[in-house]
């Protein structure tokens, strides 16, 4: 039987959201997991979900970066299990250097927290294998550091390796300025790693999994647990 | 040499390709609004003030530097960073 856990560091906050979309609408097996108390080998996917771990002290994500579970996470990601950061979670990924580059402040100042338009760069991860190039998912964002950045060179290989998975995207499904709500390289809302197995996104699925949240009743964001569900027992994706 | 204590300080900011919103805002909305015209750029970065126990104020220094870097009080996707030690 498969089984994911939530890692829950102090100061998450999205961790309850994500269990129970994963536990009643997705339907697969998950434990809400403390992040001292995770041990090796007990499951087959992870989510390090939303929120402020450590008051997002020194920097968001910074030190929870270091929490012996990441260790674990850094280990199963060379084992190619299926790694979702969300928000926060992104953030530590970034920081732990699971993912390349760097979330920086928004560029506004401000806390932004607002419907996004986002357009799938990139259908081979296990977060969006079950959708297609080119679909728009309507997730809200809610954070007040989702700046990707990166240097150039570096910025250069994400994109020849197809490591841009999600961008901001406008009403005619471009990236434009206006679109990108923070001010991240190349409307960068989310990447995977070299592997692939690990991916980080600013957006909040989890909050668009439900019809009743969702715009039009559409819960677009699901697709990413439904890949990930897939990916893990083919019997559980798409319902 | 019986150990001393040390001041240091540690600036962490933006690489130059990096914008730093929080540095223009100050300039333009209020450093330029203000008058003052003469100052052309302004960064702001985050400042680590540390007391450190150490020999000389070289072997203070490296520790911080080592510290720095293990410890990833700053990322260097994004981030220079500068030890001073002020006394």
């Amino acid at each position: 039987m498969v089984k994911v856990a939530v890692i829950q560091f102090p100061g998450s906050n999205c961790d309850l959201d994500a269990l129970k979309i994963l536990q009643k609408t997705i339907k697969v097996p998950t434990d809400l997991v403390w992040h001292k108390d995770l041990k090796r080998d007990q499951y087959d996917a992870y989510v390090l979900p939303g929120g402020f771990s450590y008051g997002d002290y020194l920097r968001a994500g910074a030190i929870a970066a270091t929490s012996p579970s990441i260790q674990i996470i850094r280990e199963a990601t060379e084992e190619g299990k299926p790694i979702l950061g969300i928000c926060n979670g992104f953030q530590i990924l970034v920081e732990a250097g699971i993912l390349p580059g760097a979330v920086l402040r928004n560029s506004g100042l401000r806390f932004v927290c607002k419907w996004t338009r986002l357009r799938i760069e990139s259908t081979k991860t296990p977060f969006t294998r079950g959708a297609s190039k080119g679909q728009i998912l309507r997730i809200p964002i809610a954070h007040n550091e989702g700046r990707y950045y990166l240097d150039k060179d570096q910025l250069d290989e994400l994109e020849r390796n197809e490591q841009i998975v999600l961008r901001y995207v406008d009403e005619n499904d471009i990236p434009t300025v206006d679109s990108n709500p923070n001010g991240s390289l190349d409307n960068i809302a989310g990447i995977c790693d070299k592997k692939r197995n690990v991916m980080g996104l600013m957006p909040h699925p989890e909050r668009a999994s439900l019809p009743i949240l969702s715009p039009s009743n559409h819960p677009e964001g699901r697709v990413i647990f439904d890949s990930m569900a897939e990916t893990l027992e083919p019997s559980l994706g798409g319902k | 040499m019986s150990p001393a204590t040390f001041t240091l300080e540690v600036i962490v900011e933006n690489k130059p390709l990096a914008r730093d919103p929080e540095g223009e805002t100050i300039h333009h909305n209020l450093i330029l609004k203000g008058g003052y015209s003469q100052v052309t750029s302004v960064r702001a970065g985050k400042l680590l003030r540390m007391k450190v126990e150490a020999r000389s104020s070289e072997e203070a220094e490296q520790l911080v530097r080592k510290l720095c870097d293990d410890l990833r009080i700053y990322n260097p996707a994004s981030h220079i960073c500068q030890v001073r030690v002020l006394s």
